[in-house]
């Protein structure tokens, strides 16, 4: 188990690397960077810039370099807490950027994740139990309708029918008057109060998934002759179902959250960007629009960061649960 | 494909019906599936026809139409019912109190509808040069969905929409499959080395969020190319992470049938493995499959209207519901004008579409259950 474990997070840790790699490549993929686009702007402004100006620009950002070098250079700046410098937010460190950003995304999605647990697994058991039954197709109508509405499109109508019905605008986290000011009890009390819609909307998708995936699990595991067996034993109805086709059921679930936490992490991406929240998404976006490169490379790998670990925790938890899958592993 | 011609008992045709008309059986008795199946059908039908269906050209527009709201086909008047449908003039106003542009309908004046109408000049399929369009007005306008900023008619760009979004989910899915199986199938089916890379790959490419990769892929798609390489660019770039998924299911399969006593037996029998696997394990799990595959077209619908959605999937001129809806992402546009909120419901309404046949071809894809 430990040396599996272990095993596991080297492996994570090449991942990461790997993902650094391709982060660093896909934000190269675009023709031109941040400085010519900088450029541009300045002599769209009338700005004259001269060729000893954007020779000074180019070595102070780094950029004359070849792009091996850049990606070292960044890559061992990161390894040191440096992610770089942000060109559009007038040379922030990203770092500074990313750690005001990172916690309020970390906490959407686990809250998101939460939500999605708490609301899938009680009705999928009992879609499952009651199959065909009324329940069931109002569950299942609803599970299929979370799926095919698009994230960013409940975020829109939420958005609407706040602004229609309460005219609240329900964009950002925090309502204007908080959001530069520090943390207090009001704040904390403020945020809460906004924080209901991008989990909602974030854990919609997740739960319309894990519904159809827990109630297929428990039917598959339903009609087993084990628990023909137990029923014939007379075991009651209520003990046979959670002792045994629950958990082996749930099983399955737990593999789900290396899914899952992805899923919510990537939906939430454009929820955040609709809904206008201090997190990631946003950083991201802008910074890909913009080219700002160090950013938005830091940006994925932190978003990827987020969902390799998801991984790793629901590998380890299935071994742990499991026993069986150790030894299709061959570990 | 059913033997209508041989008179058999019911029992009797049970037993004679191969694997895939039992499926069928079983499918037209889901009727959730079946309406899905009719509501894709009919889609896919506007999609092929759309310049035909469409009474306007869609890069057609002015400024005396902008965000008209969506005009109403009236059938009674004050006179009584009139069997050729009309439509009644809008005329714009500014409205005195908050100087917004409104629209009002004219009641003096009606235009009737006809059918098989010449209209603006098309060509369908880029083939065949014509002018006849489903249905329009000889004179004033109609706008059954309204109009969008620059005043073009959106019924029309809605049904040149459904093309672009409803094929590039199909050539997206057919993409993925075709990695998916090949390589799910290798990775499972002969395990080992090839099995650890592949494996790794798809854990490597899973691990990175979708819509940030997708994001950073379509923002570096240069912004010089043509839309046709765009749709490609868009239709790969979806299908990178669509393949993922189906070989896992593949792989996931093949490795526990592959130990069943069936495949032993087919195995000692002395198949080949490439028999042994399609004819032997895939169909053992093609269920499985089926329901994947359907609901990877709605993911990949999804996934480009998301990205049209931020603007910078598919690009303007080209249309999908996903660049209509990227006018519709200021809430004070769209509550001022809610019909622009039209393509999202199509894009609900396919994917239910889809979900719901997929839901019923699981349960039929198992027949002897």
């Amino acid at each position: 188990m430990l040396s599996y474990a272990l095993r596991r997070f080297l492996y994570m840790i090449i991942v990461l690397l790997i993902i650094s790699v391709i982060a660093f490549i896909i934000i190269q993929l675009p023709p031109g960077d941040y400085l010519t686009s900088y450029i541009m702007e300045l002599k769209t402004t009338g700005t004259d810039v001269s060729l000893s100006e954007i020779a000074a620009l180019k070595k102070q950002y780094g950029l004359g370099l070849p792009i091996y070098q850049q990606y070292f250079k960044w890559m061992w700046g990161m390894l040191h807490g440096d992610f770089g410098r942000s060109f559009q937010y007038g040379e922030r460190p990203v770092s500074e950027l990313i750690a005001e950003r990172l916690p309020l995304t970390v906490m959407i999605n686990i809250f998101a994740i939460i939500f999605v647990y708490i609301i899938a697994i009680p009705i999928g058991i009992y879609s499952a139990t009651h199959q065909y039954s009324k329940g069931d197709y109002i569950f299942t109508v609803f599970g299929f309708t979370g799926l095919a509405i698009p994230n960013f499109l409940l975020a829109l109508i939420l958005m609407l029918l706040f602004y229609e019905y309460f005219g609240l605008s329900i964009g950002g986290l925090f309502s204007p008057q908080y959001k530069m000011a520090s943390w207090s009890l009001d704040k904390f009390v403020d945020m809460l109060k906004h924080l209901p819609v991008p989990i909602i909307v974030e854990g919609t998708a997740g739960t319309a998934g894990l519904i159809r995936v827990m109630r297929g699990c428990l039917l598959d595991e339903l009609k087993k002759q084990y628990v023909i067996t137990a029923r014939a034993k007379g075991v009651s109805e209520r003990t046979l179902l959670f002792k045994y086709p629950v958990r082996v059921a749930v099983n399955p679930i737990i593999s789900t959250i290396g899914w899952m936490l992805p899923a919510i992490v990537s939906g939430g991406a454009i929820v955040e960007i609709v809904l206008a929240l201090p997190t990631m998404g946003p950083l991201l976006f802008a910074a890909l629009l913009t080219q700002d490169m160090f950013l938005a490379a830091s940006s994925i790998m932190i978003l990827s960061f987020l969902t390799v670990i998801g991984t790793f925790i629901s590998d380890i938890l299935l071994v742990w649960i499991d026993p069986r899958i150790r030894y299709e592993k061959g570990a | 494909m059913r033997d209508e011609g041989k008179k058999t008992s019911v029992e009797e045709s049970y037993y004679v019906a191969s694997q895939w008309q039992l499926m069928w059986r079983k499918l037209i008795k889901h009727k959730l599936a079946i309406f899905g199946g009719i509501i894709l059908a009919i889609f896919y039908f506007v999609a092929v026809f759309c310049e035909f269906l469409s009474p306007y050209d869609i890069y057609e527009g002015g400024v005396e139409y902008i965000y008209c709201p969506p005009q109403r086909i009236h059938f009674f008047d004050e006179k009584g019912f009139h069997f050729r449908p009309f439509i009644y003039e809008v005329k714009q106003t500014m409205d005195p109190e908050t100087w917004r542009r409104i629209y009002i309908e004219d009641k003096t004046k009606k235009y009737p509808l006809y059918f098989f109408l010449q209209g603006d000049k098309y060509k369908l399929w880029g083939l065949f040069e014509t002018e006849i369009h489903l249905f329009g007005v000889k004179e004033g306008t109609i706008f059954l969905f309204g109009t969008g900023k620059l005043g073009r008619d959106l019924f029309s760009r809605n049904l040149y929409a459904a093309r672009i979004s409803l094929s590039i989910g199909l050539i997206g899915v057919a993409l993925s499959f075709l990695l998916g199986s090949i390589l799910g199938g290798i990775s499972g089916y002969y395990g080992g080395t090839a099995d650890m890379v592949i494996q790794r790959v798809i854990e490597l490419l899973i691990s990175i969020p979708t819509i940030p990769l997708w994001m950073s892929l379509a923002a570096a798609l240069p912004p010089d190319w043509p839309p046709l390489k765009v749709y490609f660019g868009i239709t790969v770039i979806l299908s990178t992470i669509g393949w993922c998924g189906l070989a896992r299911v593949v792989r996931g399969k093949l490795i526990s049938s592959r130990e069943e006593d069936f495949a032993m037996a087919a195995k000692i029998a002395g198949a080949r493995e490439g028999r042994i696997i399609t004819r032997h394990l895939l169909p053992s799990f093609l269920s499985y499959l089926i329901v994947n595959l359907t609901l990877a077209v709605p993911f990949m619908i999804l996934g480009e209207t998301a990205l049209s959605f931020l603007g910078i999937g598919l690009r303007p001129p080209v249309v999908s519901w996903g660049t209509l809806l990227h006018d519709a992402q200021n809430v004070r546009t769209v509550v001022l004008h809610p019909w622009l909120l039209i393509p999202g419901l199509f894009v609900i309404i396919v994917v239910l579409a889809f979900n719901f046949l997929g839901d019923g071809l699981r349960d039929a894809a198992d027949p002897y259950k």
